[in-house]
């Protein structure tokens, strides 16, 4: 055993190896830093020609210096040589320096286990069907690898990869077996490192100019949403985030701190729906106003916004009711009133001017508010993502000049104009609408759905919200961005598709990714207790769990070894046939023995049932001459005389 | 005996009287994991670990599919075993000092080859076997032959690492061959030939004088029979020629125990006595051979020499 593996590699199985390494690393490229991408890929060349050549593999000092450049390259790029990020670009590194070492099948097997942790390591990015599909691929050639390893000599390459097919297909029930029943453990088992999730986009928590116009330009998901009755109205589909109270002239920002429960007057009966959040590193939820009914491990913060309890790191789902038509603080304390009628001092004095113009002119705070709508309603304000850039007294640039913007910009304006006038007012940011794909009939809601709207408090009305931009552009809630923007504004390439046959493909693909994301992805340990109970089995503890994967697993293992090495007696047709004339024979009680030829056997049929000897004769005829004679034209000829024993 | 190895003695005992072709089967073949299969398990379990601290449900997949790669590579390796039937054959004599090569045939009546097979016996190199689909093929398990006498065949491993490498499937062997070993000999010249009843007249020919030309070299001739200067106008491929003598064809040669007094040991009387075997066999004398027990009258040919041969390799020590 020991000696087979410090057995050297046959010469021509290292290609086989090359291509583990290739097929294991080539999806890191994807995130890995440029120059490691290069290194591994000269270093591949380097085997290669190395092998080609039958060259002397480098010492063991080359192969030192070439780690200490890669481990510096790392350390510069990572500042650490562990972490996420930095210890899959070590493997990355230590998979290309063991193509310089390849000599026994011990290093064959080390480049095998270190091709399991690549592809493993690569699922941190990404999870996708593309990527389900390259694991059984590099799977596959994995196994052909490893079949050619220990093979011994050259088997022929169709042949490898034919029985390397098999044995994963075969592996399949298994993989199918331990992914539905293998107790399922829930978070982490210890504290992630630091970037386990960088890089994602979303939605933030303050608003500063221009965050949700480069937000807008990502065709990411953001959610999806599946409601438990009829889609609601379109210009219902207010996904309230976080709402944002502080204005410093520049940046809006959430204030700290919970306020007192909310009080929510439901004006209509609740509908319900589940969620499916993308990871977005944040904690709080995106909730249809208003949220009258939570998951566990959630709650409101006393400004309508459901937080969950920790980060939303991975993809979740939650059940939320809502209430569409509702009142929401309608007593609301004189604190929270006071911070939403602040405003930094000695800013956009015009707008002030013109707020205090209308509030003196006696109008009631809804008139006021219709008033700024009417304003923005007129012909020279402008919907677009590339605004021109504002000053120090950005809403006064905006509102007397440039007149062109994005939502934030109208949601910033009017809940400028709305303190100036003694109305109290905040920014809400979230997304709007969504896209239903007619095929799986999930509401799809993508970063470039981000919006934002504002809320004023009226007496006797509470919260209520006004969403500026609806007037400036109604089609923007109606249809969505992509409608609303004039050719050359910078949309992701998703909503750019306008004919419909892309349009559909694109919702098969989606609908198959959600299928994905919602079955495979999604199975967790409450799917897991779901499945077992659909089942019949209700009690679930892991140690139940555990008795049935075993029992299943080895009653798969004992139905695989008995159809692989089961002989099967291989009866050519013409002997299945003429058993069954036998079996014929019996039914009609002729006593035949089994030592007894063909011939013998007509002979006796004739004797002991003189009605069938004619019929019977005619088989014994066509079978010896499928024996015999060797031509298969006879096997026809048995068939019929078999079928036509009366 | 450790309780180990009397537990393993029990384990691995052999079920057949080993003369007959027998079929491996579940009783026979036992399957552990190899190093190389250690590192696999190692590296799932750490996978595993990752795969749950991160959720990834990917990860999961990869790790389930692994071991369910492990599990049926184990069928496999087992399976390439499985149904292999195995039938002793018989080995040629060989001198002490020579390997000896047993053969076995292994036979596949399955649809599906069997691949890296390697046989082998504790302690010596083993060889590599592979047997085709609906075929058979003939495996000379060689082993040394240091003393004369019955060389029992000992046990023998049959294994396989085929396909993944993960597990290693082996099945014992024992079936009952032995090859005999004659002594190894030792050259000498021949003791004058005694004079014949029939043919006393020509007594005074000399084994080693008239030269009659030159043939191959066999490997029992003596390397003092070489004639090296014309091996060397040879070609490399032909081997080396030794010198033919003719005459003494009729003179009958007496191999006594009681000539080789002068040995020190039993052993090397019976060497000598070998080494004269295998010289006058060569050149095509006649011979007879008297040992204690034994006493075979003069004689020629091939029958003739291996019975002297078996008599020399079984004298009782």
């Amino acid at each position: 055993m020991s000696t087979a593996a410090r057995e050297a590699i046959d010469h021509a199985a290292t290609p086989w190896l090359f291509g583990v390494a290739a097929i294991t690393t080539a999806p890191h490229f994807l995130h890995q830093p440029g120059w490691l991408s290069a290194f591994a890929g000269l270093i591949l060349l380097w085997g290669t020609w190395l092998w080609q050549g039958d060259r002397r593999l480098p010492g063991r000092w080359v192969l030192f210096l070439l780690v200490a450049l890669g481990c510096a390259g790392i350390l510069l790029e990572f500042h650490s040589l562990f972490g996420r990020d930095a210890g899959v670009a070590m493997l990355v590194m230590f998979m290309a320096m063991k193509l310089l070492e390849l000599k026994s099948r011990r290093d064959a097997m080390v480049i095998v286990t270190l091709g399991f942790f690549l592809l493993l390591t690569h699922y941190f990015y990404a999870q996708g069907i593309t990527t389900g599909l390259w694991l059984l691929g590099s799977l596959w050639l994995i196994t052909a690898a490893l079949i050619r390893l220990h093979g011994g000599p050259a088997s022929p390459l169709r042949a490898t990869l034919r029985y390397a097919a098999s044995l994963v297909a075969q592996a399949l029930p298994f993989m199918l077996l331990l992914y539905l029943l293998f107790p399922r453990i829930s978070g982490p088992l210890w504290g992630l490192p630091q970037d386990a999730h960088a890089g994602k986009t979303g939605l933030s928590e303050q608003m500063a100019p221009g965050a949700i116009a480069q937000l807008v330009q990502s065709g990411d998901i953001a959610f999806r949403v599946r409601f438990d009755g009829p889609l609601p109205a379109r210009d219902k589909l207010y996904w309230r985030g976080p709402v944002m109270e502080n204005f410093d002239g520049q940046t809006w920002r959430q204030s700290p701190g919970r306020l007192a429960a909310e009080q929510i007057e439901a004006l209509s009966l609740p509908v319900t729906y589940e969620t499916t959040l993308e990871a977005s590193e944040q904690r709080w939820l995106l909730t249809l106003d208003a949220p009258t009914g939570l998951p566990p491990e959630t709650a409101l913060n006393g400004r309508l916004t459901a937080y969950a309890r920790q980060a939303i790191s991975q993809r979740q789902r939650f059940r939320f009711a809502a209430s569409l038509d509702f009142r929401f603080n309608v007593r609301e304390s004189t604190g929270v009133l006071e911070r939403n009628r602040a405003l930094p001092a000695g800013l956009n004095p015009q707008t002030r001017a013109l707020a205090v113009d209308w509030r003196n002119s006696g109008k009631t705070p809804a008139a006021i508010v219709n008033q700024a709508l009417t304003l923005f309603a007129g012909r020279d304000f402008a919907y677009t993502l590339q605004p021109p850039l504002l000053g120090r007294n950005g809403i006064d640039d905006f509102l007397f000049r440039s007149k062109r913007g994005f939502c934030e910009h109208y949601a910033a304006a009017f809940v400028v104009l709305m303190r100036s006038a003694g109305i109290p007012a905040r920014v809400v940011g979230g997304y709007q609408g969504g896209e239903r794909n007619p095929l799986d009939g999930y509401l799809v809601i993508r970063q470039s759905d981000a919006h934002a709207w504002a809320e004023v408090w009226l007496d006797g009305r509470g919260w209520v919200r006004v969403d500026p931009t609806a007037v400036v552009a109604p089609a923007r809630l109606e249809n969505g961005i992509g409608d609303v923007l004039a050719a050359g504004e910078p949309l992701p390439a998703v909503l750019q598709l306008r004919s419909d046959m892309l349009r559909n493909l694109r919702y098969r693909w989606e609908a198959l990714n959600n299928a994905w994301n919602q079955q495979i992805l999604g199975y967790d340990s409450q799917s897991q207790r779901d499945l077992l109970s659909r089942l019949g089995l209700a009690d679930t503890g892991w140690q139940n769990l555990a008795v049935l994967l075993a029992a299943s697993c080895s009653l798969a293992l004992a139905a695989l070894a008995a159809w692989t090495m089961y002989n099967r007696p291989r009866h050519d047709p013409a002997t299945r046939l003429w058993h069954k004339a036998l079996r014929h024979l019996t039914r009609r009680q002729v006593n035949w023995a089994p030592w007894e030829t063909p011939l013998t056997i007509a002979q006796r049929v004739r004797l002991e049932q003189p009605a069938l000897g004619e019929a019977f004769d005619r088989v014994v005829e066509a079978y010896l001459q499928t024996r015999y004679a060797g031509a298969t034209d006879n096997l026809k000829t048995l068939r019929a005389a078999v079928a036509h024993l009366p | 005996m450790g309780v180990i190895s009397s537990l393993k003695q029990r384990l691995f005992r052999w079920q057949s009287d080993g003369t007959t072709r027998f079929r491996l089967n579940q009783r026979r073949i036992f399957i552990v994991p190899t190093r190389g299969g250690l590192l696999f398990a190692t590296a799932l379990l750490v996978m595993l670990i990752g795969a749950i601290n991160y959720n990834l449900a990917l990860g999961h997949a990869l790790v389930f599919l692994l071991a369910g790669l492990g599990m049926t590579g184990m069928v496999h390796s087992f399976r390439n075993l499985h149904g292999l039937l195995v039938t002793p054959g018989r080995s040629e004599a060989v001198f002490a000092g020579e390997t000896a090569h047993f053969t076995l045939t292994l036979d596949n009546d399955r649809k599906q080859p069997r691949p890296a097979l390697e046989l082998g016996i504790a302690g010596e190199k083993s060889v590599a076997a592979a047997v085709d689909r609906l075929a058979s093929s003939k495996i000379n398990i060689p082993l040394l032959a240091r003393r004369r006498g019955w060389l029992e065949l000992p046990r023998i491993r049959l294994s396989t690492v085929y396909p993944l490498g993960l597990f290693v499937a082996w099945s014992y062997l024992q079936p009952a061959m032995r090859c005999l070993v004659y002594p190894q000999p030792l050259f000498s010249s021949l003791p004058p030939p005694r004079p014949t009843a029939q043919g006393g007249a020509r007594s005074g020919e000399g084994g080693e004088e008239d030269f009659a030309g030159f043939r191959e070299r066999q490997p029992a001739d003596s390397p003092r029979h070489v004639a090296w200067k014309a091996s060397a106008r040879q070609n490399d491929e032909q081997g080396l020629l030794v010198k033919q003598f003719a005459g003494g064809a009729e003179t009958e040669l007496h191999f006594d125990w009681a000539a080789t007094a002068g040995m020190a040991s039993s052993e090397e009387r019976l060497s000598l006595l070998t080494g004269w075997v295998i010289s006058a066999a060569n050149e095509g004398r006649r011979y007879g051979l008297e040992i204690p027990g034994q006493n075979i009258p003069p004689g020629s040919g091939e029958a003739h020499r291996r019975h002297c041969l078996e008599a020399l390799a079984l004298f009782p020590a």
